[in-house]
């Protein structure tokens, strides 16, 4: 029997194993590092930096909701100087694969950060995070404008020149998502992340306000999983060949399954870490289990298996 | 290796007693070896509800005290309040059960390496690590005095084996159902005044940690606290339980509780800041 192979691709880049942490919820790696080595994993990707330092949102930051939690982090950080300086050669050094993703204020923020990307060695690809929604002003969500994501994705396609793979962030609170998807991929994207939080908000039943510094916040976890299904579906139908890192409240081996039936070619573990800080190596463990027991013979050959003719 | 987190460890372990005190409930469990990583200060960090449960965080809670013995090797203690759907969970596990935690996490109080006046203060069943924590004073031949707080008696955590390890422990409540009328704070200023303490432990309710900061503010006593935030991850990843800190060279970042705490210097907590972003480059 030949053997089995756990091996993805996104665009150029070449991973392991397709499973990775999502941005925003391993930080730079070194607090995870104590519960498993790093490069056992597809690759961490790190949290999203912007240019400058910033202090994030006001606390509260945190709601637990069913199955899932509401948060407002609101983008805190070193800046990518610092970020560049004492978080990337830490993880080059573990043999980690890595994946930076950034978010910007502007078109040129992001231009900005991909040119000071562009000259690190040991990075896999890039992660344009362009659908954050915990900033102040929600006319900045790039990701739920068309020509806004592709004016984005194109400003740093161009900064960074035709090597490194640009994965777009996308956020599942869009109309058309398929058309969003379409314009990132035409202005340079090689691959999409799908989906980042949904925006929602709690309410405090004793100061009768919204609980959260920031009002609103970003929906993760487990309650969101069927959101991210849909969309990974919708996407792949679409563009069947524009590889899709998929996350949404991945919890088990069966979930990142689900993901990758749907049309992803990665799959991302967030939320779950903060529950089970085992839970990307737990994961990854039971989704190459589940894909020998279903009998494929490798992860690529399930990537979009449930978009298959009802014959087959 | 990476510095963050490095003594800790995810286990399941076992409740060996679980009993009611007052409010409260006092659970013990057996995690074996790891009582040699855990120092008073630290927490840990409990997943609740089961398997199917729709509670996906862990939910921290401070370690009271550990200890070994030979019957039941390591064991350590919490107290747990059962006041949200995650800590009624806990509380109701029997004896025998298997609780999966994530131990021992976040910074310690920091212990005099000569011996010292020291005061002990507690707000609620923030008094659990202080207990523990006097032990390890008394042994090092510090003075070890105990002021407890809370708004009525039944929210006092103040075991009897507990007073044994202090040398005075003084009861404040906000309706005088027990110990003396009013705040834990109140006589705090005069003992500074008398310059009978060197350091202040403190842990409990962010008000009390902020009103002891201001009162040892400008004084050479040293304020040690240990601080509660919201997290949802406990081990530095999500970014939740922030606090505005002043470092070192004057700057204010917003440092994690759970690993640059829960044990902080309460003079460089920026106490008016808590809930706020500070002002950029200030």
């Amino acid at each position: 029997m030949s053997e089995f192979d756990f091996s993805t691709t996104l665009g150029n880049a070449f991973f392991n194993t397709p499973i990775f942490t999502a941005s925003g919820c391993a930080s730079s790696g070194k607090e995870l590092a104590q519960f498993f080595p790093l490069k056992d994993i597809g690759a961490v990707v790190t949290k999203s930096v912007m240019n400058k330092p910033r202090y994030g949102r006001p606390t509260p930051r945190m709601a637990e909701t069913p199955s899932g939690m509401l948060n407002s982090i609101g983008l805190q950080g070193p800046g990518i100087e610092a970020f560049l300086a004492n978080d990337i050669p830490w993880l080059v050094e573990q043999n980690s694969r890595i994946i930076i993703s950034i978010a910007g204020e502007t078109i040129e923020e992001y231009a900005t950060l991909a040119r000071k990307v562009r000259s690190v060695a040991g990075i896999s690809a890039i992660e344009v995070n362009i659908s954050c929604p915990n900033v102040e002003n929600r006319g900045l969500v790039f990701a739920c404008d068309p020509e806004a994501s592709r004016r984005v994705i194109d400003g740093v396609r161009k900064t960074i020149g035709g090597e490194l793979p640009i994965i777009a962030k996308l956020s599942p609170d869009v109309t058309n998502l398929p058309e969003i998807a379409k314009g990132v991929v035409e202005s340079g994207a090689d691959a999409l992340a799908l989906i980042n939080t949904v925006l929602g908000m709690v309410i405090n039943l004793e100061t009768m306000r919204p609980h959260l510094g920031g009002k609103t916040g970003g929906l993760s976890g487990p309650a969101i999983r069927p959101v991210a299904v849909r969309a990974i579906y919708q996407v792949h139908a679409a563009l069947p060949e524009v590889p899709i890192l998929g996350m949404g409240g991945v919890t088990s081996g069966r979930d990142a399954l689900e993901l990758v039936l749907a049309g992803a070619s990665g799959v991302s573990v967030g939320t779950a870490s903060f529950g089970n800080p085992h839970a990307v190596v737990d994961i990854q463990s039971e989704l190459r289990d589940l894909l020998i027991a279903k009998g494929f013979s490798s992860l690529k050959s399930a990537v979009g298996y449930a978009h298959r003719e009802a014959n087959l | 290796m990476s510095q963050i987190n490095r003594n800790a460890a995810h286990i399941r372990a076992t409740i060996l007693a679980n009993k009611r005190v007052g409010q409260y409930h006092q659970i013990v469990f057996g995690i074996g070896d790891l009582v040699k990583s855990c120092r008073p200060g630290n927490f840990v960090a409990i997943s609740v509800g089961g398997d199917s449960s729709r509670m996906i965080l862990r939910r921290a809670f401070a370690i009271s005290r550990v200890s070994e013995s030979a019957s039941f090797g390591g064991t350590m203690e919490l107290i747990a309040a059962p006041h949200g759907s995650g800590s009624k969970w806990l509380c109701s596990q029997s004896e025998g059960s298997e609780v999966d935690i994530v131990l021992p996490l976040g910074t310690a109080f920091g212990i005099p390496t000569s011996p010292v006046n020291a005061l002990l203060v507690g707000g609620g069943y923030g008094s659990a690590p202080l207990f523990g924590l006097a032990e390890v004073l008394k042994s090092r031949g510090c003075k070890v005095d105990m002021l407890l707080g809370a708004s009525t008696s039944a929210k006092i955590y103040a075991p009897m084996e507990g007073k044994r390890s202090v040398n005075s422990l003084k009861i404040y409540t906000e309706d005088g159902t027990m110990g003396e009328v009013g705040r834990v704070t109140d006589p705090i200023k005069v003992l500074i005044e008398e310059k009978s303490i060197d350091v202040i432990y403190s842990c409990g309710p962010m008000g009390m940690l902020c009103a002891i900061s201001e009162l040892t503010a400008n004084t050479d006593v040293v304020h040690q606290c240990a601080v509660e935030e919201a997290m949802a991850c406990g081990i530095g990843i999500c970014m939740t339980c922030v606090l505005p800190v002043k470092g070192a060279d004057g700057q204010i970042s917003m440092l994690r509780s759970c690993i640059d705490g829960p044990v902080m210097d309460g003079s460089m907590v920026q106490w008016n800041l808590v809930g706020q972003v500070p002002e950029v480059g200030s």
